[in-house]
């Protein structure tokens, strides 16, 4: 336990509390077979796995957003910095946001190279995550399919696969009897509306369990001395002479040297709290889930041209995406069209799943920046980072985006893996686009 | 299902209009920081969660554009008119 000088602090002494507890709570217990079947034959509850605690005056670093990013960021500041007097504010729950509404693919077959190496980090850490929260996150590995129904998509899938390999990230394209091979039940005929030409076939990628990452991190994190503070609005970032002092909530007033937004769909309205404008549209993206049946789809199947992607959970329910809403809203609330327009385009792609039933459809918030690549690191403001502007694929980058926005606040050194990622890219005009690998359909 | 009352077809589903964005007047071009003026036109919005003039394109209709003030949180749409009319002060 020392003083350090924060990198953010401008003189000012922060007491960064290692490893610990420090008295701010009992540590929880660890989740194993054994502590599973004492439980069971003791009929014990399990005790909550993350704390409920007054808001403090004063915290090393208040994060805004109780999602995978804020709680990654968390989490990483506690394990590998030490910075453990840190407060995640949400306005509404854990994960209720976009890390709790997405698709929950991960993949890092992106077009530019700062993408692929961005994501690869992400689904490395996804792919040990398990074993580092002692939370069982239920990635599985289980390979995606990009298809690719016109010359036009075929050339991209070719420039992704070779962009991907040098990056040592594994992507190939494959023909349509191989497809068929991984996804017996797709209709790759040349027949249909928009026949299949071939896919990029992506082997890493694969699905989790989202609200378990969140949860995980969340639980890891407080375990390490960090607080969450659920419905805890931000209503107000209190600035001084170009540096931020601190944030006023709901709850109360809060002095930090260091504010990080990490919030999704609200990121441009809370950034503009800060005096700090974001070149962001904030547009819902629509999902939905069928009735739980068999294991019949091992692959993410993904279509930019039907504008959709399908993958099947471990509980055997498919879960469908589709390409953000056209045009800028803040509703969460599903629409008629929308389903339609996916029932039709999923059965062109597997006609055989005609008669399962849509279980439950929703929607999330996806805030879109001008060359589809989120805005991480330093504003114009001192001490106020943001990590915004994830559009459709903030979840697949949770860690990666959490182990760096960590090392930033910690050093006060933007780390190279986001470099590219930063503000002042629109003002200097070096765009790092991805629309064409972002998602389906922009 | 967002309903739009277009001037020239009455109401109609959205899904018939493309949509083009806020309304954005062009910078003048006459400061001596034209190239930071382009970039907040081309850029940064206002990204309300409120009400919000906005354009759109009735590409299934009349094949015009259509200004509106939507509440981009519950979608209501509360006026409608043509680029050029001066939409009422206490609506955006």
């Amino acid at each position: 336990m020392g003083r350090a000088e924060g990198p953010f602090g401008a003189g000012r002494a922060m007491s960064w509390r290692r490893n610990g507890h420090d008295g701010r709570g009992a540590k929880p217990p660890t989740y194993s077979a054994l502590s599973l079947l004492r439980h069971g034959l003791a009929h014990g509850d399990w005790p909550k796995v993350w704390r409920s605690v007054d808001l403090e005056r004063r915290y090393d670093a208040v994060i805004i957003g109780a999602g995978v990013h804020g709680l990654a960021t968390a989490y990483y500041l506690a394990s590998r910095h030490g910075i453990a007097n840190v407060a995640v504010v949400d306005k509404g729950y854990v994960g209720g946001g976009g890390s709790g509404r997405n698709t929950a693919i991960l993949r890092s077959n992106y077009l530019t190279p700062e993408g692929v190496r961005f994501y690869d980090r992400s689904v490395q850490l996804y792919r040990t995550l398990a074993a580092d929260l002692n939370f069982n996150v239920m990635f599985a590995r289980r390979g995606h399919l990009t298809l690719a129904h016109n010359d036009g998509s075929l050339r991209t899938m070719r420039w992704r696969a070779e962009v991907n390999k040098l990056q040592g990230v594994d992507s190939e394209v494959i023909a349509p009897e191989e497809i068929k091979r991984l996804v017996p039940f797709m209709d790759v005929s040349s027949h249909t509306r928009y026949p299949i030409l071939g896919a990029l076939y992506h082997p890493p990628g694969g699905i989790i369990r989202h609200d378990a990452v969140n949860w995980g991190y969340a639980r890891a994190a407080d375990a390490l001395g960090v607080q969450i503070h659920q419905n805890t609005e931000v209503l107000g970032i209190a600035t001084e002479a170009g540096r931020v002092t601190g944030v006023s909530t709901n709850r109360g007033e809060i002095s930090a040297p260091v504010v990080v937004n990490c919030t999704a769909g609200w990121a441009s309205l809370v950034s503009e709290m800060a005096g700090v404008p974001l070149p962001i549209i904030t547009h819902p993206l629509q999902a939905a889930v069928t009735e739980p049946v068999k294991m019949f789809l091992a692959t993410v199947v993904v279509s930019g041209s039907l504008h959709v992607y399908v993958s099947q959970t471990d509980r055997g329910e498919l879960v469908f995406g589709a390409s953000t809403d056209p045009y800028a809203s803040y509703s969460m609330r599903g629409s008629l069209e929308f389903t339609e327009e996916l029932a039709g385009h999923v059965l062109e792609l597997m006609p055989s799943i005609a008669k399962m039933r849509v279980l439950r459809q929703w929607a999330g918030l996806c805030d879109i920046t001008p060359d589809f690549s989120p805005i991480m690191g330093i504003t114009p403001v001192d001490g106020f980072l943001v990590d915004v502007g994830w559009g459709t694929y903030g979840f697949k980058a949770g860690p990666a985006a959490g182990e760096a926005m960590a090392e930033l606040v910690a050093t006060g050194k933007t780390p190279g893996i986001i470099a590219a990622f930063d503000l002042a890219r629109f003002e200097e005009g070096r765009l790092a686009s991805e629309r064409g690998a972002a998602a389906v359909g922009h | 299902m967002i309903l739009i009352p277009c001037p020239h077809c009455g109401e109609r589903n959205s899904n018939e209009f493309a949509y083009i964005g806020e309304t954005n007047p062009r910078p003048a071009m006459t400061s001596i920081d034209a190239p930071g003026e382009w970039r907040r036109y081309l850029y940064e919005k206002r990204n309300p969660a409120g009400w919000s003039a906005e354009q759109w394109f009735h590409a299934s209709g009349c094949r015009k554009v259509v200004v509106t003030v939507r509440h981009t949180v519950s979608n209501e749409v509360r006026w409608a008119g043509l680029p050029g009319d001066d939409i009422p002060a206490e609506l955006t």
